[in-house]
C-alpha cells in the first residue's frame, strides 16, 4: 500500500518493453527437473551411507561417483539454473530493458545445459580432478569459460541498455555473482593435461598451495554462488512478494560491500589444523568471524522488509518459504563464523556436522528461496492468475520443513557425537574408541538423515506437479499476453 | 537527516521512502540497527585483538608472529610429550620387563591390555574384526587354533613380519600348491581328498567311497604341511584340518576350491610402522583374548 509508484527522478518516459522471457521459462522448467534429479540422487547416497550394500558394487553406482552428481546436480544445475534465469527475469524488469544479445541467452541455456550433461556423465564414468565443487576436467571446464563470460556479456550488456538511472541491489549481487565466479573458476581449474587427446589433467598448482587455491575457491563458491547470486534473488522476490518496499538501503549498500570484501578472505577455514602456515588459518578465522555481521545485514533486511505483512506469513505459503528462507540464511552464517573458529573448527572438522551446516544452508536457504522464486514466477511466466494449488503448497512447505529439521539435527548429532569419540581417553591415556567404532554410532543418524531427505525430495516433487498443472491447466489472465508488457506496479 | 524531510514517510515503519523505485520496489531510508552497528564492532576488536596475539599478517620476508609466541606445531608438540610423559612410568615399566613378568602383574597387564585393545581397533580391527573374531579369509584370534602358534614369542615374530608380506624378508611363508589349477591331481582326485578332509574334522561324508578314495590322495600329497593326521605342522605354516576351524569355508565346494586354486592370505609386517612397544602390547592384547598358549 505504501510502495512509491511513482517515477523515480531522472527516470525515462515509460515505452512499452517486450521482454524476453522464454529463456527464463526453459531456465525454471530446468531448475524444477534438476532440482527433482539432483536432491534424488541425495537421498540415494543418504541411503548408501545407512546400507553400504545400495552401492551395488558396481563402479557407476558407488558412492565416490554420485557424491559429486549429487552437489553437481543440486548446486551447478538447480542453483544454477535458477539463478541465470532469475537473473534475466529480474535484469529486465528492473533496467526496463529486453535481453541484450539476442541469440547468446539461448547460447547461455543450452550451454550451460550441456556442461551439466557433460559433467554429471563424466562423473559415473569416473572422471574427475579431485577437487570439491570442481570436479569436472579440463575440457568441460573450459566450455563453462565460453558459456559464462556469454552469461556475463548477455547480463551486463542489458543493464547498459537500462532505462533506470540507478542499478537496483539485486543486480549488484548478480554481477559480482558471475564476476568473481568467472574468475574463481578460471583459476582454480589451471591444469596441465596429461595428453592431447586424453581428457586426464594435473593441476596447476601442488601441494599447499594447490589446497589453498582449491578452498579459495569452494569458499567463494559459497560466498558468491550460494550466498550473492541468491541474496540478489531474495532482494528482488521478498519484496515483490510482501509488496513492501526493501527496508533499508543503506543496509543493503553497507553489507554488499563488506560482504564482497570479506568473503574473499574467509577459505583458509577450510583448511585449520592442516600444513596451511599459521598465519593464513589465523586470519582466515577473523575475516570469517567478521562475516558475520554482513551476513546479517542481509537477513535483517529481507526479514525487516516483511514489517506491516507479517499476517500475511500465516494466509500466503509463498511469503512463508522466503521468510523462513532468508532466516536459515541467518542461521547458516551465525553457524559458520562459529565453526571457523579454531577451537570449534577443531571438534567439528571432518564430522557431519559440517554436513549439517552445508545442508541447513542449502536446504534452507537456497532451496527453500528457489522454491519462493518459483511459485512466484511460474503463474506470471505463463500467464496465469495463480498457482493451480495452495493445499499443494503448504504441504510442501511442511514436508520441507521437517525434511530440514529431521536432516540438520540428525547430522548436528552425528557430527558432535563422532567428533567428541575421535577425541575421547581413557583413564590410561589410551584412545578409547576405535575409528570403525564411530562409524557404527553413527548410523542411527544416517537412516534419520536418509527419512528427512525423503520428505525434502517428496516436497519438491509436489512441487514440481503443481508448477505443471499451472503451467499447463490453470486458470488463465485474462487479455494479457504469456509475454506481458511492462507490468504495472502492484 | 535533513533532506529526507522532503520524502514520503513510511506509516509502518516511519522511515522516509527512496525516491526511486525499480518495477514498482521502492526502498526506505532505514537506518542500521544499534545492535546491529555494535555486533559489527565488536568482531572487528576481536579480530584484530587476535592479530595482534597470533601470527596473522604476512609481509614481504614473512608474518607478523604475534605477541603469544603462538604456533601450532609448538603446541602439537607440547601435547605429544605431555601425552607421553604421563604414560611413561607404566611404558617403562612394559619395556623392561619379559611378558612372563608383565604378565603376573595385574596393574601393568591391565595397562598393556587397554593400550593393545586402542592399537588393534585403530591398525588390526579392519582385518580381525572390532571383536577379533575374524572374517572369512582372516583369522580368529579369539580361539585357540594358532597355524603359526599362540605363544607370546610367536605371537610377536608373526606381527612383526606379517604373513606372506612382500616387503619384509623374515614375513611367514607358506604356500599350498594349486593341486588342480596345476594339473597335479585330477578333478576327481579333488573332490575325494576335498571328501576326505572333511571327515577328519568328523563331518559324516556325503559320498563315503569317494572319501575313502581321497584318503590315499591325503597321504600322497598333503600330509607333508599338514601332518600325518591332518593336524597340522606349524613349522610349516600347515593349518589343522582336524579342528572344524576354517579360515575359508567347511562347505565342500569351498574346501574342493581351495585345493584346485588355493587362496592365500596377506598380513603387513608391522615392525617399523608400530614402535616395539606398541608390538608388545599388542602381543599381551592378542593373547590374552582367550586362546594364548
Ligand atoms: C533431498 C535433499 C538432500 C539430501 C538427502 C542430501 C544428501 C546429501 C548427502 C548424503 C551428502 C553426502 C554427505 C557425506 O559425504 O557425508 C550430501 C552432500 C552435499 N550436499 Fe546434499 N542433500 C540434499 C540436498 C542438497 C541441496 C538442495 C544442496 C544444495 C543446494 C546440497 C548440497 C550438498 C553439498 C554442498 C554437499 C557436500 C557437503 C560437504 O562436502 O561437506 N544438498 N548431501
Ligand atoms: C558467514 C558465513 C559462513 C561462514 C563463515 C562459513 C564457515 C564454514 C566453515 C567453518 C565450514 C567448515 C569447514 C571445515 O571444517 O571443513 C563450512 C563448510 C561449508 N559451508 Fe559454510 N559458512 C558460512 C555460510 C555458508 C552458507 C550460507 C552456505 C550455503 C549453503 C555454506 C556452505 C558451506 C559448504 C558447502 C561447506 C562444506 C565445504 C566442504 O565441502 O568441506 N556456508 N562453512
Amino acid at each position: 500500500m505504501t510502495i512509491s509508484t511513482a517515477l523515480s527522478p531522472g527516470r525515462m518516459p515509460d515505452a512499452p518493453v517486450a521482454y524476453r522471457d522464454d529463456v527464463v521459462r526453459w531456465f525454471m522448467i530446468a531448475a524444477v527437473f534438476w532440482a527433482v534429479v539432483g536432491m534424488l540422487v541425495g537421498v540415494v547416497i543418504a541411503a548408501q551411507l545407512t546400507y553400504p550394500a545400495l552401492n551395488l558394487g558396481l563402479p557407476w553406482t558407488s558412492f565416490g561417483r554420485l557424491r559429486p552428481v549429487h552437489t553437481s546436480g543440486v548446486i551447478f544445475a538447480f542453483g544454477g539454473s535458477m539463478l541465470i534465469g532469475t537473473s534475466f527475469y529480474i535484469v529486465q524488469r528492473t533496467c526496463r530493458a529486453r535481453l541484450f544479445g539476442g541469440f547468446a541467452a539461448e547460447f547461455v541455456f543450452w550451454g550451460y545445459q550441456a556442461f551439466i550433461v557433460m559433467a554429471a556423465l563424466s562423473y559415473v564414468l569416473g572422471g574427475s580432478q579431485s577437487k570439491e565443487y570442481a570436479e569436472p576436467e579440463w575440457y568441460i571446464d573450459l566450455w563453462l569459460a565460453v558459456v559464462w563470460v556469454t552469461y556475463l556479456v548477455v547480463f551486463a550488456g542489458t543493464i547498459m541498455k537500462r532505462k533506470e538511472p540507478h542499478i537496483y541491489v539485486s543486480l549488484w549481487y548478480f554481477l559480482a555473482f558471475i564476476i568473481t565466479i568467472a574468475v574463481l573458476h578460471i583459476v582454480n581449474n589451471l591444469a596441465i593435461p596429461v595428453s592431447f587427446f586424453g581428457s586426464k589433467s594435473y593441476s596447476l598448482f601442488s601441494g599447499v598451495q594447490d589446497a589453498m587455491t582449491q578452498w579459495w575457491y569452494g569458499h567463494n563458491a559459497v560466498g558468491f554462488f550460494l550466498t550473492a547470486g541468491f541474496l540478489g534473488m531474495m532482494y528482488y522476490f521478498v519484496p515483490k512478494q510482501a509488496e513492501r518496499p526493501i527496508w533499508s538501503y543503506r543496509l543493503s549498500i553497507i553489507s554488499f560491500w563488506s560482504l564482497i570484501f570479506v568473503y574473499i578472505w574467509a577459505g583458509p577455514h577450510h583448511l585449520h589444523y592442516t600444513a596451511l602456515p599459521d598465519w593464513v588459518q589465523m586470519l582466515g578465522m577473523t575475516f570469517s568471524v567478521i562475516l558475520w555481521m554482513p551476513s546479517w545485514a542481509s537477513m535483517v533486511n529481507g526479514i525487516m522488509t516483511v514489517s506491516g505483512r507479517w499476517d500475511r506469513l500465516r494466509t500466503d505459503p509463498i511469503l512463508r518459504f522466503m521468510v523462513v528462507a532468508v532466516a536459515f540464511y541467518g542461521m547458516s552464517t551465525f553457524e559458520g563464523p562459529l565453526m571457523s573458529i579454531r577451537a570449534v573448527n577443531g571438534l567439528s572438522h571432518y564430522t557431519d556436522w559440517t554436513v549439517g551446516h552445508v545442508h541447513s544452508g542449502a536446504l534452507g536457504w537456497n532451496a527453500f528461496i528457489s522454491f519462493g522464486a518459483l511459485y512466484y514466477l511460474f503463474p506470471r511466466l505463463w500467464g496465469r492468475k495463480a498457482m493451480y494449488s495452495e493445499p499443494a503448497i503448504r504441504l510442501h512447505f511442511w514436508l520441507g520443513t521437517i525434511g530440514i529439521v529431521l536432516y540438520i539435527t540428525a547430522m548436528w548429532a552425528s557430527g558432535i557425537m563422532q567428533g567428541l569419540m575421535w577425541r575421547a581417553y581413557d583413564s590410561l591415556g589410551f584412545l578409547q574408541y576405535s575409528f570403525v567404532e564411530t562409524v557404527a554410532a553413527m548410523h542411527p543418524y544416517y537412516a534419520i538423515r536418509a527419512v528427512g531427505g525423503l520428505c525434502f525430495l517428496s516436497g519438491t516433487v509436489i512441487m514440481a506437479w503443481n508448477l505443471w498443472k499451472t503451467a499447463t491447466a490453470g486458470e488463465p489472465v485474462e487479455a494479457q499476453p504469456a509475454t506481458p508488457a511492462l507490468q504495472p506496479a502492484e | 537527516m535533513a533532506e529526507n524531510r522532503k520524502y514520503e514517510i513510511d506509516p509502518v515503519t516511519g522511515s522516509p521512502i527512496h525516491p526511486y523505485s525499480w518495477d514498482g520496489i521502492g526502498e526506505l531510508e532505514t537506518p542500521p540497527p544499534r545492535w546491529w552497528v555494535l555486533t559489527y564492532a565488536v568482531c572487528f576488536l576481536f579480530a584484530v585483538g587476535w592479530w595482534v596475539a597470533y601470527p596473522a599478517w604476512p609481509y614481504i620476508a614473512g608474518y607478523t608472529k604475534g605477541v603469544l609466541g603462538f604456533s601450532t606445531r609448538a603446541d602439537v608438540a607440547e601435547q605429544i610429550a605431555a601425552a607421553k610423559a604421563a604414560q611413561a612410568p607404566m611404558n617403562d615399566k612394559l619395556a623392561a620387563l619379559d611378558y612372563a613378568a608383565i604378565a603376573a602383574d595385574p596393574e601393568l597387564m591391565h595397562f598393556a591390555t587397554a593400550g593393545g585393545k586402542a592399537l588393534f581397533g585403530e591398525n588390526c580391527a579392519q582385518c580381525h574384526g572390532s571383536g577379533a573374531a575374524g572374517n572369512v579369509g582372516y583369522p580368529n584370534l579369539l580361539d585357540d587354533d594358532w597355524v603359526w602358534g599362540g605363544d607370546y614369542a610367536t605371537l610377536q615374530t608373526t606381527i612383526e613380519h606379517g604373513v606372506r608380506s612382500t616387503v619384509d624378508a623374515d614375513s611367514r611363508q607358506s604356500q599350498m600348491p594349486a593341486f588342480g589349477k596345476d594339473g597335479i591331481l585330477t578333478r576327481e582326485q579333488v573332490d575325494d581328498v576335498g571328501a576326505y578332509v572333511l571327515t577328519l574334522s568328523g563331518t559324516a561324508p556325503a559320498d563315503a567311497a569317494a572319501a575313502d578314495r581321497g584318503k590315499a590322495v591325503f597321504a600322497d600329497n598333503c600330509v607333508a604341511c599338514h601332518g600325518d593326521t591332518g593336524a597340522g605342522l606349524r613349522e610349516l605354516g600347515g593349518p589343522n584340518l582336524t579342528d572344524g576351524i576354517w579360515l575359508y569355508s567347511g562347505d565342500p565346494k569351498a574346501v574342493a576350491a581351495q585345493i584346485w586354486n588355493p587362496r592365500h592370505g596377506v598380513m603387513p609386517a608391522w615392525a617399523g610402522r608400530l614402535d616395539p612397544l606398541a608390538i608388545k602390547k599388542l602381543v599381551l592384547y592378542v593373547h590374552d583374548l582367550g586362546g594364548g598358549e
